[in-house]
């Protein structure tokens, strides 16, 4: 039983596994970003923020996520590592991109364009956050305000920017693979399960671009515009 | 198609053994028909290199009508050169033209290491059949082919998977020298059938675990096996490996 995930196959299904799951996690993430262009969205999105904050389930999951984020980071670029070394003498003419396409060779370092944006990512928003949460005012701080002070700086959107297109290109691939190495990637299923990766992988990249560039721009209304009710 | 010759050089991997490094050497070669093989065209190089009183290239060939899988050529960065679903021996010159440079490599993985020239050493695979890659049946004559039912699908699938010939193109084109299609072929063909069935779980196990001790890589699904691969053998038997795989681990089969 233990071979199942330290096998070649077995640290594979590991990486599906947790691919699937941080995929899921896409999903309740970009919804939640997605409420800020809905009307009322302040506070629509201010109500999602602080459930997700403070909710007892969630904050268990996300110890859970946090996991599954490392064991695919540290699995991925062992894997990238150990996979490198198959080859001592490399070709003279490689094949490049008459095989395979170039992002599906490149996860490694796909990942970790999305694993150095993920760092600024956490230091802009959820640590803060958590920090006040815990060693602060006891309460949690206004993202939406947070939001408009960081996407001020260009740089800084420009990051973010390609931190979500690497992320694109890593779901391009990424998506169908995990249903691959899981073997659920069969015949009958094999064109739906690619057409819906390809969507999600280009529709939640552009929900997440569109906020940082929505906040830069002024598109958004501003957060004195929303009031509290209490 | 029209006939027409051509002088090509040829930049060509020599190498001792696999303990002393090798280097490329370049060679010109004049007057070669379109019509030739590749192999032919190696074979016209190696009476030159002989009449100069210099050593042939050694490569593997066998039977030159692209059922053995013998003849191991990376080609200007493919494996069996530049056509889809052809062996090196089935990939004429006409592929070329006049004044091209060939670049021609060995299989290039850990698990392949060479033993001279362009022949590698691939016993690595014999191993990983060794370990799994057969059917126990008592001897005896043979029993009525009806006997046992098999439906056309899964004839079909399991004869696709069959047509592997080992030939180590997969793992020469795979990024991670992964020999994950060879593999899958070799486990769908007996998974798919009756007969196969009675080591089924076992057999997925072992061959796995042959497969890493002889120092593969592992998928990353990025499907350059599937479009080297001289037989087109398809990814979706690495799916099918990788299901049976699961299974066999779920149902107890590694823990014992």
């Amino acid at each position: 039983m233990k071979k199942i995930f330290t096998s070649s196959i077995g640290k594979k299904l590991v990486m599906g596994f947790t691919g699937v799951f941080l995929i899921s996690f896409l999903i309740v993430h970009c919804y939640i970003n997605a409420l800020v262009f809905l009307p009322n969205g302040i506070e629509k999105y201010l109500a999602a923020g602080h459930f997700m904050g403070t909710n007892f389930i969630v904050r268990t999951m996300e110890v859970g996520l946090m996991a599954g984020i490392i064991l695919h980071i540290v699995q991925g670029l062992m894997l990238t590592v150990q996979n490198r070394s198959k080859r001592p003498v490399a070709y003279n003419v490689a094949p490049g991109n008459k095989s395979s396409k170039w992002y599906s060779r490149s996860m490694g370092l796909l990942g970790t364009l999305i694993l150095l944006f993920l760092v600024l990512h956490l230091t802009h928003f959820w640590m803060p956050n958590r920090y006040e949460q815990h060693f602060g005012t006891g309460h949690e701080i206004n993202l939406y305000e947070k939001m408009e002070l960081v996407f001020q700086n260009p740089w800084i959107v420009l990051v973010y920017v390609l931190g979500c297109i690497s992320l694109a290109w890593h779901l391009i691939h990424g998506f169908w693979s995990a249903f691959q190495t899981l073997g659920l990637y069969t015949p009958k299923y094999a064109a739906l399960i690619k057409g819906i990766g390809m969507a999600f992988s280009i529709i939640v990249p552009l929900i997440f671009i569109a906020m940082p560039v929505a906040f830069h721009f002024g598109w958004l209304p501003p957060s004195s515009s929303y009031v509290p009710a209490h | 198609m029209e006939h027409y010759n051509m002088n090509l050089t040829l930049k060509v991997w020599r190498q001792q053994n696999a303990q002393v490094q090798g280097s490329f050497e370049t060679y010109q070669v004049k007057e070669i028909s379109s019509e030739m093989s590749f192999l032919e065209m190696f074979d016209v190089l190696n009476e030159q290199l002989i009449h100069e009183g210099k050593e042939p290239i050694t490569f593997d060939h066998d039977c030159r009508e692209g059922i053995c899988g013998a003849c191991s050529m990376h080609i200007n960065g493919q494996a069996h050169g530049p056509w889809a679903e052809t062996t090196t021996c089935q990939l004429h010159m006409r592929a070329f033209k006049d004044g091209d440079t060939i670049v021609v490599e060995p299989w290039r993985a850990g698990a392949f290491p060479v033993i001279k020239d362009l022949m590698v050493d691939r016993s690595s695979f014999d191993r990983i059949i060794q370990a799994g890659g057969y059917i126990s049946v008592n001897t005896g004559n043979a029993q009525d082919a009806n006997n046992l039912p098999i439906a056309k699908d899964k004839a079909d699938e399991s004869f696709a998977a069959a047509t592997c010939i080992g030939c180590g193109a997969c793992v020469a084109s795979c990024k991670n020298s992964s020999a994950m299609l060879f593999l899958s072929a070799k486990v769908s063909h007996l998974a798919l059938l009756p007969q196969g069935e009675a080591e089924r779980a076992t057999r997925v196990v072992n061959m796995v675990d042959q497969m890493d001790k002889e120092g593969f890589g592992s998928c990353t699904n990025t499907g350059a096996c599937e479009a080297e691969c001289p037989k087109g053998i398809s990814i979706m038997n690495i799916r099918r490996l990788n299901s049976e795989y699961i299974k066999a681990g779920f149902t107890g089969t590694l823990a014992k």
